[in-house]
């Protein structure tokens, strides 16, 4: 690993000032970023350490859940606000990773952690978000944890975070801190899509900082769930995730919320097919129409085709956990 | 000499792609693709100078307990804990595997919560508290998971057990040993290559039901 300087600023504002520097980053559990320093696909020249700055809490706001951005996903998925008011969060959070890593991981560093394409990882890979202009390796290499939703000839990376799955279903807003004052980006908007750019996975400009995520609060929590599928039973990342969301009323759904995890660039929101259920019956028939409409737009590489059956699977699976039919 | 599949990652050693000519010929367009950039030259070149400039950088002093005793230690910001523990202290019980955070055998508890030490930069303990495989015993009695362990064979060559250890004295701690399914879902940030899964979740019951405090 390259040698870097490590600096602990005592305040958000000096955090804020540290950043602003080209080469520096920011270090929070560390279990993304020290991966990839390790392995040469990041090095940075100075780390900047959050990990004493007041964002570790879960609080109720007026309108809905507040969690810091260095609340760890260990914490969260306990929280007993969390399990009460978002248990579709939890769920996705427990399915992500190890126990010990999510001892170590925040909300920051989860929305922030890079795709585990193997041609990103591998230096001596050709790979555009790595060195943008080297090409794609994947694209007509071993693409069979790759998208199948919204790629570009650039870059056909997936995201590979449950967590996000679980927030952007849940119509999360990302709250963000930076010298030229705070915003506030839906969560869905947060992440961006490879086109052109590969090497710029989201939305958050040089020299921000994530303080946290706000989720409003909503009728789902009677009828969640999260269905992770992978090569292993845990400890695995997904090849396909789907986070399910149902309000239901006397056996017809009022509303409904719906993103998919390991197909996309980003957690990827399935507007048309949460509209096709709303007023329908709560059943298996509503769920397969539902998946057959998320599918559309749909494109497989040469290895990743199963895809194309496995996630309209995983999303009628879901939606019958969620409604309490299977 | 490279192979077309790019390094090792969990999600991809799953299913190799066969061999094929087709593949091989994938391959061998790939390598030469890779030979012929310059990018890749002048890193390696970039490599060297870093080593050289990394003398001149500053050693951090760090203070910490482990296993109960206070160090104080003066380490590069690039140290992992797992590298400070075995290397500066000695403390060889903690494994490292993979390096990268898929095995679970440098497993340790920092303030009371199991975490990879792989990944944990040592500069990032500052003012905590370790505690690694070493410092489970009291004296010359092993601590209950210990004991369970040799009992009912938790292991075969021996190379995961600190870390399961570690990790199943926390599983049980933080609540998460009340099923076999609960037990095995925990404890899947450990890889055991031997295989002694059934047993490890037989030790773990054991001192669980024992209700031993650990
Ligand atoms: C073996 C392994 C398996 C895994 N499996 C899964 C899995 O199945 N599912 C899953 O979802 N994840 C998985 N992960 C990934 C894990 O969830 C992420 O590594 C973790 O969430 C990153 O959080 P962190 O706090 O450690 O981030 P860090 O490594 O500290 O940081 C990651 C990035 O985020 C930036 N950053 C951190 N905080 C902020 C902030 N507040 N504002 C702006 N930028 C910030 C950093 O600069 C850095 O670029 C796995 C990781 C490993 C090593
Ligand atoms: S050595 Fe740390 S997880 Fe493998
Ligand atoms: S006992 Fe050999 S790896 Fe687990």
């Amino acid at each position: 690993m390259k040698q870097f300087q490590y600096i602990r600023p005592a305040t958000q504002q000096n955090v804020l000032d540290a950043i602003t520097k080209p080469g520096t980053k920011i270090i929070a559990g560390g279990t993304n970023l020290v991966d990839l320093m390790k392995r040469g696909v990041t090095a940075p020249d100075k780390l900047v350490d959050i990990n004493h700055l007041p964002l570790k809490s879960i609080t109720p706001s007026k309108t809905g859940l507040l969690i810091g951005a260095l609340a760890l996903n260990s914490v969260v998925s306990e929280n007993t606000l969390v399990l009460q008011k978002q248990p579709l969060l939890s769920m996705a959070l427990k399915a992500g990773a190890s126990p010990q890593l999510r001892n170590m991981a925040t909300v920051g560093g989860n929305m922030m952690q890079r795709t585990r394409c193997s041609y990103f990882y591998d230096t001596t890979m050709p790979c555009n978000k790595r060195e943008p202009g080297t090409g794609c390796g994947a694209l007509e290499g071993y693409n069979r944890m790759h998208a199948i939703f919204g790629t570009s000839p650039q870059c056909i990376a997936v995201h590979p975070s449950d967590m996000c799955v679980g927030l952007a279903a849940l119509d999360a807003v990302v709250v963000i801190a930076g010298k030229k004052g705070d915003r506030r980006i839906p969560f869905t908007e947060f992440h961006r899509l490879p086109g052109d750019h590969p090497e710029t996975d989201n939305h958050l400009a040089p020299g921000e900082l994530i303080v946290g995520v706000e989720i409003p609060d909503n009728n789902f929590s009677q009828h969640s769930y999260y269905l992770k599928v992978r090569d292993r039973q845990s400890y695995a990342f997904a090849l396909v995730s789907v986070a399910a969301a149902l309000d239901i009323s006397g056996g017809v759904i009022r509303n409904a919320r719906l993103a998919m995890g390991g197909v996309a660039h980003k957690p990827w929101r399935l507007f048309d097919a949460e509209k096709s259920l709303i007023g329908k019956p709560a059943t298996e028939a509503s769920f397969k129409h539902a998946a057959q409409i998320a599918m559309q737009g749909a494109k497989a590489y040469e290895y990743n085709a199963f895809k194309l059956k496995m996630a309209p699977g995983t999303i009628t699976e879901a939606l019958k956990h969620a409604a309490g039919l299977a | 000499m490279k192979s077309k599949m790019p390094g090792t990652l969990p999600e991809c050693e799953m299913e190799a792609p066969e061999n094929s000519r087709r593949n091989f010929l994938k391959q061998s367009a790939l390598i030469t693709a890779v030979a012929l950039t310059p990018a890749v030259a002048t890193k390696a070149a970039d490599m060297h100078v870093d080593e050289k400039i990394a003398e001149a950088f500053e050693k951090l002093p760090i203070k910490f307990e482990v296993n109960g005793v206070q160090q104080s230690l003066s380490v590069e910001p690039r140290a992992t804990l797992l590298d400070i523990l075995r290397e500066q202290l000695d403390l060889t019980g903690t494994k490292k595997g993979c390096d990268y955070g898929q095995c679970g055998a440098c497993t340790v508890h920092v303030d009371g919560h199991r975490v990879n030490s792989c990944l944990t930069l040592g500069v990032m303990v500052n003012g905590k508290k370790v505690t690694t495989i070493e410092g489970l015993a009291k004296g010359e009695e092993l601590h209950p998971m210990q004991e369970a362990f040799l009992k009912h064979d938790g292991f075969q060559c021996g190379y995961c057990t600190p870390g399961q250890i570690m990790s199943a004295v926390a599983c049980i701690r933080e609540g998460h040993a009340n099923s076999e399914t609960e037990i095995r879902e925990f404890m899947s940030g450990n890889i055991c290559r031997c295989g002694a899964y059934p047993n490890i979740v037989n030790a773990i019951q054991e001192v669980k039901e024992g209700g031993h405090a650990v």
